[in-house]
């Protein structure tokens, strides 16, 4: 199967086991998602918040319709690009805008920052900044499910641009061999920091280039709730039941800049402003409304409560202090007597 | 360098050296990530190079660190000279197998038949909240690994003419540019001109205590200088720019007149730069030197994301003055 990467291909209405519960869940994610990056671009625009911040805007549906499938034991790894992976897999707003501010109720006491999450009491297990990085830790998280008997999943989150890097083929050569439950999740969201996709590969598919190391590969709608809830249950249950990983090509597109302040000189911006015009935040809402019959008040309650916990989560980040001096040496070792001195 | 010369950032002193040395030498062409136009390196570096020069001599390349360094190794066997981008120091980890076991050996495996004369170029965090994979100072793992030779500018001046000599060496050259300098300005000098490698600058001359630096930590040397001289003390302050080759003359010429040395680096201090130096200075100068050497460098932890963590982390100007302070 050759698909084009800049047409996504969804099933557009199928609706396979979503129910109106789940269908609400993954709005109510996907909003709170969505509000806490305008509460953020706010804050950095206006000066009042400080921090490097790598836009999802364009990006909520995978993760909030992958962990519809995955229990709170599943492991889960990203990417500096990765604020809305850590929101739907379960990480406590008010940490992980703390840690995004680096105060000492953040997640990592304030000594990761934005680019390193991790809540291993959520299963985000590791956030990484060196791209491609993330890939060979999952399989070993997978692995170890395996070797302790566990029906847990890991899902591996990464950008397209990954895909360049060695560590990513072998991770997926390994993970194939030993057949680990690990899902591979790649956002394809078209570039990789200033490089447009078709500038930096010849493979047309994704989807396809991975296959050939022996596993499932699909390339999905990435931002379809429904397309992506049916791929997600299938990839996350195929792993869980022993037949191995999963390689998910999730076709999205990144709306704005690398980081933010960065540039978008090199974007088309007709392409911009048409996948802006189909943000699927705003797309899966009219779906709920038009297509599930959904009632507008029930949708406003959800994004009003969405609205006032990202404000208490930035207002008591603000309020936080910082790490006191200790923290410098501390959590380099287990043991203090170590440090050299 | 007179005062007449132009005033440019240290960004585009290194984008001056890689113009002149492209204009010169067909062998020489760049690779790296985002290095075209019109993004022109993150960094800016190469802005304007691949309008100039075209897109085959200025390269974009997917993000491939391993096959960025080996693809320059490979050109430059064969006589070319590639100047190859690594976005971030941190990120040599990754291309760390090229890097070590290949083109800081080949020369030597090959008993002299071949050489690696490339330059690798890659920018150094610290200081701006860019957390612990985008903000180490990995001088001292080029250092230990014999082969590589390593270049730190601290000016738009030096960051010329020694870009321009590692371009031309015939060895692998690790160009480390400093994010924090990146856009500062000075003189330039116009047209073309070297810096030899392993020859030291010193920056601002005194009598009392010598701090020996680079890169980075040379603005916050000279800062607490002048906060120092105010007080009476008088430091002088070598910037080594290049680690490998060495400056022993110069180090030992300048700590043989003061009796006293503190040296600064932003890389980790535990097995750091400083402790060679240290030891190269008590050796030589044993019996001659009126306080041990101090040394003063990162912390011994990953770079710390808060603010209030990262800046007690690095040296910088006023634990730099504390320091001298308490020898002088
Ligand atoms: C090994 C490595 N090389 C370069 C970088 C610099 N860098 C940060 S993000 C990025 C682009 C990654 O693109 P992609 O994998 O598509 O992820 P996205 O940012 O689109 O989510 C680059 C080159 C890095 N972090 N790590
Ligand atoms: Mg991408």
């Amino acid at each position: 199967m050759t698909v084009s990467t800049t047409q996504p291909v969804g099933s557009g209405g199928a609706t396979d086991g979503l129910t109106d519960d789940a269908a609400l869940r993954i709005f109510r994610t996907v909003t709170t998602i969505r509000s806490t990056e305008d509460r953020i671009i706010r804050g950095l625009s206006s000066g009042e918040l400080r921090m490097t911040y790598y836009t999802v805007r364009g990006q909520e549906v995978i993760p909030a319709a992958i962990c519809e499938h995955l229990r709170r034991d599943d492991y889960m790894v990203t990417t500096y690009r990765g604020m809305h992976d850590c929101i739907a897999k379960g990480i406590p707003l008010d940490e992980l805008v703390a840690e995004m501010c680096g105060k000492v109720t953040g997640t990592s006491k304030g000594k990761g920052g934005p680019m390193h999450l991790s809540d291993p009491q959520s299963g985000l297990m590791v956030t990484t900044g060196v791209v491609g990085g993330g890939l060979p830790i999952a399989v070993g998280l997978a692995l170890s499910s395996k070797l302790r008997g566990t029906d847990q999943v890991t899902v591996v989150n990464f950008g397209d641009g990954a895909t360049s890097i060695g560590a990513t083929h072998e991770a997926c050569n390994l993970a194939a061999l030993w057949e680990v439950p690990v899902v591979f999740v790649c956002q394809n969201n078209q570039y990789g920091e200033h490089t447009k996709f078709a500038d930096y590969t010849r493979s047309p598919s994704l989807a396809e280039r991975f296959r050939g190391y022996g596993m499932e590969a699909r390339t999905v709608d990435g931002n379809s709730v429904p397309a992506m809830h049916e791929a997600a249950a299938e990839a996350i249950g195929r792993a869980r039941s022993g037949s191995g990983p999963v390689f998910l090509e999730c076709l999205t597109y990144r709306l704005g800049g690398h980081s933010f302040g960065a540039t978008t000189e090199y974007m088309d911006p007709e392409e911009l402003s048409q996948a802006e015009a189909n943000e699927p935040v705003g797309r899966y809402r009219r779906w709920l409304v038009d297509q599930r019959g959904i009632g507008e008040d029930v949708l406003a309650d959800i994004e009003a409560s969405v609205v006032s916990n990202v404000e208490a989560a930035v207002g008591a980040a603000k309020a936080s202090p910082p790490p006191g001096p200790d923290e410098l040496l501390t959590d380099v070792f287990s043991n203090v007597e170590a440090l050299p001195r | 360098m007179t005062t007449d010369d132009p005033i440019h950032t240290l960004s585009e002193a290194v984008n001056q050296a890689m113009d002149i040395a492209m204009a010169e030498d067909p062998d020489v062409f760049a690779l790296g990530e985002d290095i075209e136009d019109p993004i022109g390196g993150v960094m800016k570096g190469t802005k304007g190079l691949s309008t100039k020069y075209g897109r085959e001599r200025v390269r974009n390349t997917p993000i491939s660190e391993q096959a960025i360094v080996g693809a320059a190794i490979g050109a430059s066997l064969v006589g070319m000279r590639p100047i190859a981008e690594v976005m971030l120091m941190d990120f040599f980890a990754v291309a760390m197998d090229q890097v070590a076991n290949h083109a800081a050996k080949l020369r030597y495996m090959s008993g002299g038949r071949t050489n690696v004369p490339i330059t690798i170029r890659t920018s150094v965090g610290g200081g701006r909240q860019f957390g612990a994979q985008h903000s180490q100072s990995l001088e001292a793992w080029m250092m230990h690994i014999p082969g590589l030779k390593v270049a730190v500018p601290s000016t738009p001046h030096d960051a010329k003419g020694l870009l321009y000599s590692c371009i031309f060496d015939d060895d692998p050259c690790i160009f480390m540019e400093t994010m924090s300098l990146l856009f500062t300005r000075g003189p330039v000098p116009p047209g073309r001109f070297e810096i030899p490698l392993g020859v030291a600058d010193v920056k601002r001359a005194g009598d009392d205590v010598t701090v020996v630096t680079w890169g980075w930590q040379v603005p916050e040397a000279l800062a607490a200088a002048e906060t120092l001289a105010d007080e009476g003390i008088s430091v002088e302050v070598v910037d080594l720019r290049t680690l490998v080759p060495l400056d022993r003359d110069a180090i030992l010429r300048s700590v043989e007149k003061t009796t006293r040395a503190v040296v600064v680096h932003a890389a980790t201090q535990f097995a750091g730069p400083g402790a060679e130096i240290a030891s190269l200075v008590g050796h030589e100068l044993f019996g001659r030197l009126s306080a041990p050497v101090e040394r003063l460098g990162a912390a011994y932890s990953p770079v710390p994301y808060a603010a209030e963590l990262e800046s007690l982390h690095y040296p910088e100007r006023k634990r730099i003055a504390a320091a001298i302070r308490a020898m002088a």
